[in-house]
C-alpha cells in the first residue's frame, strides 16, 4: 500500500481541478484575483461582500462617489414623515469589514481592453473581473427639464437631497394644493414606486392637509401591481389620488419650472408641488464605458451578468438588462450575489453554476396596509426566467391582519436588506 | 499519514459527481439560499423587526415548513384542508422550488449554528414564561426552544411577532395544531401564552 503524505494528496487533488475546469485553461493557476466594483448601490455593495464572503484571497476594490448612500427603498415613508432620511442612510463600513477597499471617487473611464478603472481623482485600478453597478441616468424626454428644474421640481428617483427638497415642498404647501406625480414610461427603477408613492404623500396629505390631492400624470396606461393600486386609491384615498392614464391625457412632455406647470402636449396643470420623474436608462458610467446597447441599458449573460458588449465586465441592478427580473433593489441584491459566484468561480478557474433569483417587493399603501409582490428566477436555455407556478402579488381580497403583517415584514425586508448588501 | 488507495479512488469520484452536479442539475444550495437573505439576514440571521431565523433549523422543519408554503393556493393566505401553512408572500416562493432544492437548501440551513437574535421583549413576561415553557412547552420544545434536532423549529432568539403570527395562526384554526400542543395551548390563557411568546423571544 502507498504511503500517501498530505502534501501528495493535495497535488492529486490540484491536478484533478485542473482536468475538470479543462473548459478554462488560461485562468487556471491565476495568481492575480483583483475585482473593482463600480458603484456602491445595492448591487455593488453585496457583490463586494459576497465576493469576500466566498473567497477572501480576492482583492476587492468598490468605487462610490458618496460616503454614503441613501436607499430609494422606504424613501416614499420620508415624503409622508413617517420615516426620518437616517433611516434609509448606510455607510461603507460593513464592507470595509469584509476586507473590501472602499474608494470615494467617482469613476472616469472603464477599459475593458487594458482591464483598467481610472477615477476623476486621477487614480487607475486594475482588474481581472470589473463590476459595474451604476444605477441609472435620466433621459431628457421632457422639455425644460434641466438641471434648475430638477431642484424645483425633484424627481427624488436617486434618493437623497432629491428626497429632502421634495419632502419640504409638500410641507410647505398650502392646505388645497395639489401635488402632480409625473410617472415616467417603462423600463424604470422601482416599477411600482411612484404608486406607492402616490399613497404615502396621500397619507400625509390626509392627515396634515385634508383639502389638497395628489394628481398623477402617467406616460403609460398600466403600471406594476395595477390592481392592487386601483384598490387602495379607491378604498383608502378618494379624495386624495386621482390617476390620469397615458390615453387620457397623462404623458407629461414639457415642465415650465417657473410657473410649476406641468405640460401633457399642450394642456396645462398648474401645480403647488411638482414630482417630475424622467424616462431613465443605465447610468452615465456604463453608457461611456460602451456597455450599453440601443435600448440605453446594458445586455448581459444570465449565467454570470457578463456584459456582452465588454468581456470581463459585469453588470448587474438597473442598469442591465435581466428581464424578466424587475428593476428593483431585490433584484439588484440577488444579481449581486449571482455576478459574485460567477466572479468567484472564474478567478479560480471553475465554471460558474446555475444561477437562482428572487424578486420580493413591497409597497406600503395605506395605514397598516402593505402589498408585496415575488418571483423565483432561474436560467433556462441560457435565457433568465421565471420558475413555473412560482411568484405572483398580494391576494386583493387578503384580510387586515394579513395586510398588517405584510407591512411588519416590509420592514423586515428594509433592515434585513440593508444588512445583506452593506452589513 | 497511511492512505487506501480504494477510498483515494472513491474521493476523486466523489470530486468528479460534485462538479458534474454543479454545473449541470441547477443552482447550487448555497445559490438558493442566499436569495432568502434580503429578508431572512445574511446566512439566515435576521435582524427583524419580523422574519424568523433560518440559521441552525433542522433541515425536517425546513422541507415541513417549505411543503407547507407550498401547499398554500397563491391567491389565499390560509388553507387548513389542504394542511397548507399560512402565509403572506411564502406560498409564492415556495413554488419556485423543486422538493429536491427544497431540502438542499434545508440541509444548507441545517449545518449552520443555531442563530438566536437579541430580539427586544417584555422582561417580566419572559420571567412569567419560564415557568409556563417547563411545565406546557418543553416536552416537545427542547432546550428552551433552541434545539434543532427535536424538529419544532426554532423557537428561542426569534422574532417576536413571527412567533406571535404563528400562535395566532394555530389559535384561529388556520393551521393544525399537533394533538399534544392543542391539548396545553388550550390550557393556558391569552395572558400566559403571550407571556411564553415572550420567553421564548428572550433567549440568548
Amino acid at each position: 500500500m502507498a504511503n500517501f503524505t498530505r502534501r501528495k494528496f493535495i497535488q492529486a487533488a490540484g491536478g484533478i481541478a485542473a482536468v475538470s475546469a479543462l473548459g478554462f485553461p488560461a485562468i487556471v493557476g491565476a495568481a492575480s484575483k483583483k475585482v473593482v466594483i463600480v458603484g456602491g448601490g445595492v448591487g455593488g455593495a453585496t457583490a463586494a461582500k459576497y465576493i469576500r464572503m466566498a473567497d477572501s484571497s480576492i482583492d476587492v476594490t468598490l468605487i462610490e462617489p458618496n460616503e454614503h448612500y441613501y436607499t430609494c427603498f422606504m424613501s416614499n415613508e420620508v415624503l409622508s414623515g413617517h420615516r426620518q432620511m437616517d433611516s434609509i442612510k448606510v455607510g461603507y463600513e460593513g464592507l470595509k469589514g469584509h476586507g473590501v477597499n472602499v474608494v470615494h471617487d467617482t469613476v472616469t473611464d472603464i477599459d475593458a481592453a487594458g482591464k483598467m478603472v481610472k477615477t476623476a481623482g486621477g487614480q487607475s485600478f486594475a482588474y481581472d473581473r470589473c463590476i459595474v453597478a451604476p444605477g441609472i441616468s435620466f433621459k431628457d424626454n421632457i422639455e425644460g427639464y434641466d438641471a434648475a428644474a430638477m431642484t424645483a421640481m425633484p424627481h427624488a428617483w436617486k434618493a437623497g437631497e432629491q428626497t429632502v427638497i421634495l419632502r419640504k415642498q409638500l410641507e410647505a404647501m398650502k392646505d388645497g394644493g395639489v401635488v402632480g406625480i409625473a410617472a415616467p414610461p417603462n423600463p424604470f427603477r422601482c416599477p411600482p414606486g411612484p404608486y406607492e408613492r402616490a399613497c404615502q404623500i396621500a397619507m400625509y396629505l390626509q392627515e396634515h392637509k385634508p383639502k389638497s390631492k395628489v394628481v398623477i400624470l402617467d406616460s403609460k396606461d398600466k403600471f406594476s401591481k395595477f390592481g392592487l393600486f386601483q384598490q387602495a386609491f379607491a378604498k383608502h384615498f378618494p379624495n386624495h389620488i386621482e390617476w390620469v392614464a397615458a390615453k387620457d391625457g397623462g404623458k407629461v412632455t414639457r415642465v415650465d419650472a417657473a410657473s410649476n406647470t406641468l405640460y401633457v402636449g399642450d394642456t396645462a396643470h398648474k401645480v403647488d408641488v411638482a414630482n417630475v420623474i424622467p424616462a431613465q436608462q443605465a447610468g452615465a458610467i456604463a453608457i461611456k464605458a460602451g456597455l450599453t446597447n440601443d435600448s440605453g441599458w446594458c445586455p448581459i449573460d444570465g449565467r454570470t451578468f457578463e456584459s456582452t458588449m465588454h468581456k470581463g465586465v459585469h453588470v448587474i441592478g438597473d442598469a442591465s438588462v435581466a428581464s424578466p427580473l424587475p428593476k428593483s433593489g431585490y433584484a439588484a441584491n440577488s444579481e449581486g450575489k449571482t455576478a459574485a459566484a460567477a466572479v468567484v468561480a472564474l478567478l479560480n478557474g471553475k465554471e460558474p453554476g446555475d444561477p437562482s433569483l428572487v424578486n420580493t417587493c413591497y409597497s406600503i399603501i395605506g395605514p397598516n396596509d402593505a402589498i408585496s409582490v415575488a418571483m423565483v428566477y432561474d436560467l433556462v436555455d441560457g435565457k433568465l426566467s421565471k420558475v413555473k407556478g412560482s411568484g405572483g402579488l398580494t391576494p386583493k381580497d387578503s384580510s387586515p391582519e394579513m395586510r398588517a403583517r405584510e407591512v411588519n415584514y416590509a420592514y423586515s425586508w428594509f433592515e434585513n436588506i440593508k444588512h445583506d448588501s452593506w452589513g | 499519514m497511511g492512505c487506501n488507495r480504494k477510498a483515494l479512488v472513491a474521493l476523486i469520484g466523489s470530486v468528479f459527481m460534485v462538479g458534474t452536479t454543479q454545473v449541470f442539475a441547477g443552482p447550487s444550495a448555497s445559490a438558493m439560499a442566499n436569495t432568502c437573505a434580503g429578508c431572512h439576514g445574511t446566512n439566515g440571521q435576521s435582524v427583524g423587526p419580523a422574519s424568523p431565523n433560518l440559521a441552525g433549523m433542522s433541515e425536517a422543519y425546513f422541507v415541513e415548513a417549505m411543503q407547507g408554503f407550498k401547499k398554500l393556493p397563491k391567491d389565499k393566505s390560509h388553507a387548513i384542508e389542504e394542511e397548507a401553512r399560512p402565509a403572506t408572500i411564502m406560498n409564492r416562493i415556495a413554488k419556485g422550488y423543486t422538493d429536491e432544492q427544497i431540502e438542499q437548501m434545508g440541509a444548507h440551513f441545517a449545518k449552520m449554528p443555531v442563530y438566536k437574535a437579541k430580539v427586544p421583549h417584555d422582561a417580566a413576561k419572559a420571567k412569567a414564561g419560564a415557568a409556563i415553557y417547563d411545565k406546557s412547552c418543553s416536552k416537545c420544545h427542547d432546550e428552551n426552544g433552541g434545539l434543532p434536532d427535536d424538529d419544532a423549529g426554532i423557537l428561542a432568539g426569534q422574532w417576536l411577532p413571527w412567533l406571535q403570527y404563528s400562535m395566532a395562526d394555530y389559535q384561529s384554526g388556520h393551521r393544525e395544531m399537533p394533538k399534544k400542543m392543542k391539548k396545553q395551548v388550550e390550557k393556558l390563557s391569552d395572558a400566559e401564552i403571550e407571556s411564553v411568546l415572550n420567553f421564548f423571544a428572550s433567549q440568548q
